[in-house]
């Protein structure tokens, strides 16, 4: 038995756009809205290098990652031929307006991946 | 109501020839609408298709049959497409639409077809001597011809090639390189004559002599002659001489095959004559496709012109209707090892044409550059084609060159000046040589993607390798090794580029269209044009955006949706997802009070990176989007746009201030420029700099538009760039005063933003339309000046600093704050 977690509703996303789901632990999910209203949920995170593709643009079925411009399917969270990978996807249901996510999904999938590391800390890294 | 659909019944198609030129057209067609059609495939030879320009290379041992295959046989059968290989069509029967072929084992199969596509392609043309029909005679067209000459170099010495054009001269270097002693039979005075004057011919024989080929030339040939065992022993000329040849290979020319076509009763004149969309003029249900095609008087032989006619070919037979196929221009490039030259256009000029040239025989160069009304319409080089595909682009795009005619013979290559090792030649790079700096694809790299995956174009090779996908500086280095590993012409591409795959409108038909129809939304515009898709992508969307605000300021809404991040959240997105915030100082100068309001955001938002910027800005890097808001408030300045396509840096030197060189007031003078200009949204970034004297320190002759004070007033520079390739800016005009600094500054400006195309930056603007065309608008019609100067006054009037006002600047704020669970 699915336990539904309310999220937000459809109009708090922009059309041919995307907001981001703060979890607990975890990288945040990252839920689209296309033209035709449909709703999407993929991890916020690109298979390539990690970009945000909650602050891609939307078109179609698709996002394009703000980094380096790979094509994530919505749906399936393929990455474009040619390019390969697979962003985790997250089960969405929209109920009289209003945006469900999976409770369980939220707390425990996907919740291994990072962000790339930048800046001042990713030096020290390199050296230790 | 029943509503239904019922599945239709798919329509037959049928193509006749398993070549290149119509199999990519059916690639195509099944891109656009995979289901419409039941395909039936006849061809004559016993393979799959593949990649006839690379028999060369095969011959010459340097490739294998496996590589050269471009569709394999498990290709046709996940696309449910019937081929009957090695089935020669016999007769098509028009009336009852059937198709009927058979093979060398006597066995027959028909198809029916509701559309018929003929693919038929060329034969090679057989010169009829005495003695053509003699066994170790041979035609160079397929892979059987192919694997005959390969077995009698293995058998035999001495191999004549009768054919100095493109085709004979790479068999001779093939048969060459298996160890055949072969003599070149040419019947013109110079070699590849359709394609090279006679110096850069020359040249060539020289050259290919040096390996040891030899050449007959002038030659009139008057029989072949057999020994007694009845193979073929020499051939003999008209002056009683004769040179001895086991294996003689005719490469003189090829002809349209048409048979088929004209025992269908198919209007034929040099090829199956077809129109603009590729349909026979005899038959609507018939198209005709490639080599066997006449279009407009032309059958083409290479494969660029081909492909683009199988894209045309593809959209109708989808039902989509809109494309025209319209002729194209070719360019050539011989496959020979080691061996550089190309040519295109009417090389050989003629009347009321003038010739530059450049002539260096001991160096082993050669140019040939042949203008008529000053635009470039032939070109011819050997032993340096750096820059064949620039000069290919001048040819096809028919601007006038008046203002570059000094500087033409020297070429420009685009190649930039960083990212591969200072390499402008990519023959002479090793496989293990890094082409792509950006992305670190090795010449290897790139040459094994092209074999392997069949690629011809530098769009493909982009996406397969990502080389030359990031900056572009390599660009011209993945042009010339796709033009020696692909085949030599490639680069025959539409005059005119689509913006990308949603559309077949390029830029300038999207521009002119929102102009003159007052489109002022995407919608509107994808709907007017047809765009393929229901709201674009990621590459048209900004690009049209762009087109709307900038042509109907005030009238059309941005939409942010349509923008790529950075303007969207007003900062620039760093690799960890946090954004880099840059605040306007104007002209570079700062005051105690910014810098203390800066040093204690760092504090207060934990800031880990602050960095003084190339522009005499600060950069605070890794702000987390939700502090974007705050830190824009505290830090109290206005934004910077460094993260946009718009004015970003005013860079000034200290100026006569200060400075005891110095003859103007450059700090103030950028100043100026600054706030007249910031805030606007251009096809590009775009930045100014100011110097107070000659000593040029605000650098500003890398600029987009450059200012230096002199004594008596002040020079302006335009289209200067220091980034992948420093270009140096372009003297525009000596002015007086500030004033006329400021409005003729804006009048470039505002020309550039409503003629430039989306991403392209001044330096590429200037070189597209001239500097002829920028002074007429700008220096000599002053009406003209002063209403551009206007628009871009009005344009500005009231454009809201995006970190402030963000309802008047469209900016969604809900963007700042995560959902919460």
């Amino acid at each position: 038995m699915t336990t539904w977690k309310k999220i937000c509703r459809v109009e708090d996303i922009p059309v041919l756009g995307a907001r981001r789901v703060a979890r607990d632990r975890g990288l945040d999910v990252a839920v689209f809205r296309n033209d035709a209203d449909e709703v999407f949920a993929l991890l916020d995170r690109c298979p390539h290098k990690g970009g945000p593709l909650s602050q891609g643009i939307v078109f179609g079925q698709q996002v394009a990652c703000p980094l380096h411009n790979w094509t994530i399917g919505l749906c399936d969270g393929m990455a474009h031929a040619p390019d390969e990978g697979c962003t985790p996807r997250f089960v969405v249901k929209v109920e009289a307006g209003v945006v469900h996510l999976d409770a369980d999904e939220l707390a425990g999938h996907a919740t291994d991946l990072t962000r790339p590391i930048a800046g001042p800390v990713s030096r020290k890294t390199a050296c230790a | 109501m029943d509503m239904r659909v019922t599945p239709k019944k798919k329509m037959k198609l049928v193509m006749v020839g398993n070549g290149m030129a119509g199999v990519r057209a059916l690639e195509e067609l099944l891109k656009l609408a995979p289901d419409l059609y039941e395909i039936t495939v006849f061809g004559a030879e016993p393979h799959p298709n593949y990649n006839r320009i690379l028999l060369s290379p095969v011959l010459a041992g340097e490739q294998t049959l496996d590589e050269i295959v471009l569709n394999d046989w498990a290709w046709y059968k996940d696309n449910g497409i019937t081929l009957h290989a090695g089935f020669k069509v016999t007769q098509v029967d028009r009336v009852h639409r059937t198709v009927t072929g058979s093979n060398n084992r006597g066995e027959t199969v028909q198809a029916g077809y509701d559309r018929l596509i003929l693919a038929t392609g060329s034969n090679p043309f057989i010169l009829p001597l005495p003695g053509h029909d003699l066994p170790g005679v041979l035609a160079y067209r397929d892979i059987a011809d192919t694997q005959a000459m390969i077995d009698a170099a293995a058998t035999y010495k001495h191999a004549a090639v009768i054919g100095g054009g493109l085709l004979g001269l790479e068999a001779a270097n093939g048969l060459m390189k298996r160890g055949m002693q072969v003599t070149v039979v040419h019947v013109g005075e110079w070699l590849m004559e359709r394609q090279l004057d006679k110096v850069a011919g020359q040249m060539l024989q020289a050259s290919l002599e040096a390996r040891g080929m030899q050449f007959r030339m002038s030659a009139q040939t008057s029989a072949l002659v057999a020994a007694n065992s009845g193979r073929v022993a020499k051939v003999e000329f008209k002056d009683g001489s004769h040179v001895p040849a086991d294996l003689v290979v005719m490469a003189v020319g090829i002809r349209s095959n048409t048979q088929l076509a004209e025992s269908m009763g198919l209007h034929v004149n040099r090829g199956i004559v077809v129109t603009d969309t590729l349909q026979t003029v005899t038959d609507p249900r018939v198209w005709a496709v490639g080599e066997c095609a006449a279009h407009r008087g032309i059958a083409y032989g290479l494969v660029a012109p081909l492909f683009e006619q199988g894209k045309v070919l593809a959209n109708h037979l989808a039902e989509f209707g809109i494309a025209r196929y319209l002729g194209s221009q070719t360019s050539t490039k011989l496959k020979v090892t080691g061996i550089d030259l190309f040519s295109a256009g009417e090389f050989m000029g003629g009347e009321g044409t003038d010739e530059i040239v450049m002539s260096d025989p001991a160096g082993g160069v050669y140019k040939r550059l042949v203008l008529k009304d000053d635009k470039l319409v032939g070109a011819c080089l050997y032993g340096d084609t750096v820059d064949g595909s620039w000069y290919f682009k001048l040819l096809r795009e028919g601007r006038s060159v008046a203002d570059i005619r000094d500087k033409l013979m020297f070429g420009e290559s685009n190649i930039g000046d960083v990212g591969h090792q200072g390499q402008s030649k990519a023959a002479a790079m090793a496989d293990s040589d890094e082409v792509c700096g950006c992305n670190g694809v090795t010449k290897g790299a790139i040459c094994k993607a092209i074999k392997d995956k069949g690629l011809f174009t530098l769009d493909e090779v982009r996406k397969q390798t990502k080389a030359s996908a990031s900056c572009g500086s390599c660009t011209g280095l993945v042009e010339q090794i796709l033009m020696f590993t692909a085949g030599g012409d490639y680069s025959a591409t539409p005059k005119m580029k689509p913006i990308c795959g949603c559309t077949s409108h390029g830029h300038q038909a999207v521009r002119d269209a929102i102009k003159a129809h007052k489109l002022l939304t995407t919608g509107s515009v994808f709907r007017f044009l047809e765009w393929r898709t229901p709201n674009g992508c990621a590459s048209c969307r900004p690009a049209v955006n762009y087109y709307l605000i900038s042509t109907w300021p005030k009238e059309a809404q941005d939409d942010p949706q349509s923008r790529f991040i950075n303007e969207r959240s007003h900062a620039n997105i760093q690799k960890d997802g946090t954004y880099s915030v840059i605040p306007r100082m104007w002209g570079g100068e700062t005051t105690a009070d910014e810098l203390r309001r800066i040093a204690d955001v760092v504090d207060k938002y934990k800031i880990p990176t602050v960095k003084v910027t190339g522009g005499q800005r600060i950069d605070l890097l890794g702000v987390k989007k939700e502090d974007l808001v705050n830190v824009w408030k505290d830090i109290g300045m206005p934004c910077g746009h460094a993260y946009a396509k718009a004015l970003r840096t005013v860079k000034t030197c200290v100026g006569s201030e200060w400075c005891r060189m110095g003859t103007q007031d450059s700090t103030q003078m950028g100043k100026d420029l600054e706030k007249a200009m910031w805030r606007m949204y251009a096809p590009h970034k775009v930045k100014f700099a100011v110097s107070g004297c000659p000593r040029n320190c605000a650098e500003a002759g890398i600029k987009d538009v450059g200012i230096i004070g002199v004594d008596s007033g002040w020079e302006m520079y335009i289209g200067g760039n220091g980034g992948i390739k420093t270009e140096v800016a372009e003297f525009l005009v000596k002015l007086k005063t500030a004033e006329e600094v400021l409005e003729y500054t804006g009048a470039f400006m505002q020309l550039y933003r409503e003629e430039g195309w989306y991403l392209e930056r001044t330096v590429h603007y200037l070189h597209r339309v001239g500097m002829e065309h920028i002074k007429k608008k700008v220096l000599e019609d002053e009406a003209n000046r002063k209403a551009l100067w206007a628009r871009l006054q009005h344009a500005l009037d009231g454009e809201p600093d995006p970190w402030f006002e963000f309802d008047k600047a469209h900016v969604d704020t809900r963007q700042f704050e995560p959902l919460p669970l």
